[in-house]
């Protein structure tokens, strides 16, 4: 196309020259700015990459097939030792990062919309309580949330001798919380098939009672039926195999209790200081969505004889979702990037793995690039989720 | 017009070549500098990484003026380059940032009970000496584990451990070779160790057994806890240079040896002055004495380096036993840091 449009230049003098038009001028100057930005931007990368080799600094990934030759406290999912990779040790950092992000993202939520709906309560007390709650979690740094926790309520527990025992052999002392693990025998596979058949059957009655409500305006109690499904059939398949399910129980072992399950208390007070911290801006934010719905909404919901309770569930929540949604989407990358403060307490997350490795091996610019991508990502999926969330979410118009 | 505006492209071509030129220019010149001495000479002082609180090796007091054995070798280079052991800066590092610190030029030396590895020599680092040799140990708190005398009755401890040390690999070792279980706490501050063995959160401290003797003194019942027999490594620790500036690492080399053969000839912070004009031709050598001697010079310092060295903070034991020995409430016995004449690992090579 240019080439074309600039030979006549020369031939045909009467015309303005091209070089003139602002149009042409403006892709040209446009491509020389590429060109340069690319050209610059080629140099640095090869000067870098050149720079680094010759200080040793960047070799490639090839080290993290090396045997890591340190243990990791927890690694609930994979099986790890010190004979394993450093690329296993990097997933078992990046799993545990996963495993309290989606923990933490999940109660903050919980809780910040249960404080958020509360500071527009009617009842003072709990609005003020709520308020408090919001003004002293959003003006504490994270960190000091995260050693609040640590070191000011779990390090104080009692020694493992003196641990504190809760009702089904569950005990809490300052290693952890322990607590029965379900060992399962033969024939349990039908407790699984049971759950499978328990979800399904309550999807459907709960599609079949909305048909119900939707043509005849009769309601039908879907909840408690869907949870007496989903607990009913997996016990029905216990029973019919003769329950084949025992427990591990924690006992007390030389140091400390041995056997159950164990949740130690740095991923405990990481959970629930990132939990905790981050429920107190979501909470402004679901204040903010609910103000922002008009009030004309939940005055026509009273005039319709819709209660207080039903009003903000079924009229006001879901208008305020739209206004909700994205500023809740940089809360939760908010908090999945807060999740890194990990190392803080000697939390096995990807950053304290990824500096455990950096350090042993000297590889500092594969461990960060690392860290980058694998952030990066995670915050483009959660971003990614939630568009989606907020376009199922928008308001459809009927 | 047309040619103008081509005029004015090219100058932009130009200009912009010009510019990537001069910043190649910079950014090859940076890689390629490499003689430390000259800069730390222009500087005026050395920039020396130290434990962040080590008692003993490495700790500032509450006006900040930094004391140690570590601090002391510091010191020493300080005044062989510049004949003034004040001329130095302290930058405190933990252990995951010493190494990076030293790579990225923000150090001139590490002399921070570094382990001399072969995995860390060859990641652009040199180790120029064994300043102090030591091995890795582990303490308990006798009173609630009062059973326990031996390292091997520790399967299913926690034990608490410092991240990106050599620690935390021996220790992996040690229980897997004694197929023993464990449960490793692993913080990335010495600070967060200390305070969570502190608090019963582990039942086993390890690092390098002068650590737990100079973090037991710190500890709320130091008399409670005991350092149990077993050494489960060796850890020689010395101080490390960037790899690539041989007169360098020389200068940081033959500062040790210098200490060590003042000590082996007696010559200390008190008499030096004295035994710099007496007679003993080796003393004389040493101290620069020599007729024309090249010595000094030929490291790239002054004759009167050692001279400066030992005025300045003293000969090896006279450190030691300040630092960490009988004249500290650390009260470590030389051991194999002893002089090599008296049965220990310290061999200085003949400043000749
Ligand atoms: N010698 C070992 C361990 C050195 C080390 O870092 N020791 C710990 C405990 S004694 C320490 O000094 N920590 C102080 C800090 O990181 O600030 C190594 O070179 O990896």
């Amino acid at each position: 196309m240019a080439s074309q449009d600039i030979t006549p230049v020369g031939k045909d003098s009467a015309k303005v020259s091209l070089l003139n038009d602002p149009k042409v001028r403006g892709y040209i100057f446009q491509a020389v700015a590429v060109l340069a930005i690319a050209g610059l931007g080629y140099w640095i990368v090869d000067n870098t990459i050149a720079n680094l080799q010759r200080a040793r600094l960047a070799t490639g990934f090839g080290f993290l097939d090396g045997r890591s030759g340190f243990d990791i406290s927890s690694s609930p999912f994979l099986a790890y030792s010190s004979d394993s990779t450093y690329l296993k040790a990097l997933m078992v950092g990046f799993l545990n990062t996963l495993t309290v992000a989606f923990a933490g993202i999940i109660t903050a939520t919980i809780l910040g919309f249960i404080i958020g709906i509360g500071r527009l309560s009617h009842n003072w007390l709990i609005r003020k309580l709520c308020t408090v709650y919001v003004e002293v979690f959003r003006n504490i740094p994270p960190l000091l949330v995260i050693f609040f926790w640590y070191l000011g309520v779990l390090s104080v527990l009692p020694q493992a001798r003196q641990s504190i025992t809760l009702p089904f052999n569950m005990y809490l002392n300052n290693r952890g919380f322990f607590f029965p693990a379900p060992v399962f025998g033969d024939g349990a596979w039908l407790a699984g098939v049971g759950l499978i058949a328990g979800i399904v059957g309550a999807l459907l009655v709960r599609r079949w009672a909305h048909k119900r409500q939707m043509a005849t305006g009769q309601q039908f109690p879907v909840g408690l039926t869907a949870l007496a499904l989903i607990v009913g059939f997996p016990l029905l398949a216990l029973a019919i195999k003769g329950f084949p399910l025992s427990f591990d129980y924690p006992v007390l072992g030389a140091f400390n209790l041995r056997g159950g399950s164990q949740i130690g208390p740095e991923f405990m007070s990481l959970f629930l200081a990132l939990s905790f911290y981050t429920a107190a801006f979501i909470a402004e934010i679901v204040r903010a969505g609910i103000r922002g719905v008009g009030k004309g909404q939940s005055e026509a919901s009273h005039a319709l004889g819709l209660r207080a309770g039903p009003t903000t569930r079924l009229v006001v929540v879901p208008q305020a979702m739209r206004i909700i949604i994205p500023p809740l989407t940089s809360q939760y990358l908010n908090l999945t990037k807060n999740s890194s403060l990990a190392v803080a307490i000697g939390y096995p997350d990807l950053v304290a793995v990824g500096g455990t490795i950096l350090n042993q091996t000297g590889r500092s610019i594969e461990v960060v690039a690392i860290f980058m991508i694998v952030y990066l990502s995670l915050s483009v999926l959660t971003s990614l989720f939630m568009n989606w969330f907020n376009a199922k979410m928008a308001l459809v118009e009927r | 017009m047309g040619t103008n505006l081509k005029g004015q492209i090219v100058m932009k071509n130009l200009v912009l070549k010009g510019a990537l030129a001069a910043s190649a220019f910079v950014l090859l010149a940076n890689a390629a500098s490499a003689a430390t001495l000259d800069d730390v000479k222009k500087k005026g002082f050395l920039q020396c990484g130290v434990n962040t609180g080590l008692p003993g090796f490495a700790s500032p007091n509450d006006k900040g003026e930094w004391s140690g054995f570590d601090v002391d070798y510091c010191r020493a280079v300080a005044a062989a380059v510049f004949g003034d052991a004040t001329k130095v800066k302290f930058t405190p590092l933990s252990a995951k940032d010493r190494l990076p610190a030293l790579q990225s030029g923000e150090i001139d030396v590490l002399i921070r009970n570094t382990t001399w590895t072969l995995s860390r020599d060859t990641q652009g680092f040199d180790f120029t000496g064994v300043n102090y040799y030591d091995g890795q140990g582990f303490m308990i708190n006798s009173k609630k584990l009062s059973g326990i005398n031996s390292a091997l009755q520790l399967s299913g401890a926690s034990v608490c451990v410092q991240a990106g040390t050599t620690t935390e690999l021996n220790l992996a070792d040690y229980f897997k070779a004694n197929k023993m279980e464990y449960n490793p706490v692993v913080f990335e501050k010495v600070e967060e160790v200390n305070a969570a063995y502190d608090s019963g959160r582990c039942d086993a401290y390890t690092t390098d057994q002068s650590g737990l003797y100079a973090y037991r003194l710190a500890l709320t019942a130091p008399d409670d806890h005991i350092v149990l027999p077993e050494i489960i490594s060796k850890e020689p620790l010395g101080p490390v240079v960037r790899q690539g500036d041989p007169q360098w690492a020389d200068i940081i080399r033959w500062t040790h040896y210098a200490m060590l053969t003042a000590e082996e000839l007696g010559i200390t912070q008190a008499n030096v002055d004295e035994v710099k004009n007496g007679d003993n031709p080796e003393i004389k050598r040493v101290l620069g004495q020599e007729a024309n001697t090249k010595l000094g010079t030929d490291l790239g310092l002054t004759n009167d380096w050692v001279v400066n060295i030992i005025k300045a903070v003293g000969n090896y034991g006279e450190v030691f036993e300040k630092n960490l020995g009988s004249g500290s409430p650390l009260k470590i016995a030389r051991g194999i840091n002893a002089q090599w004449s008296k049965g220990g690992l310290q061999y200085a090579m003949p400043i000749r």
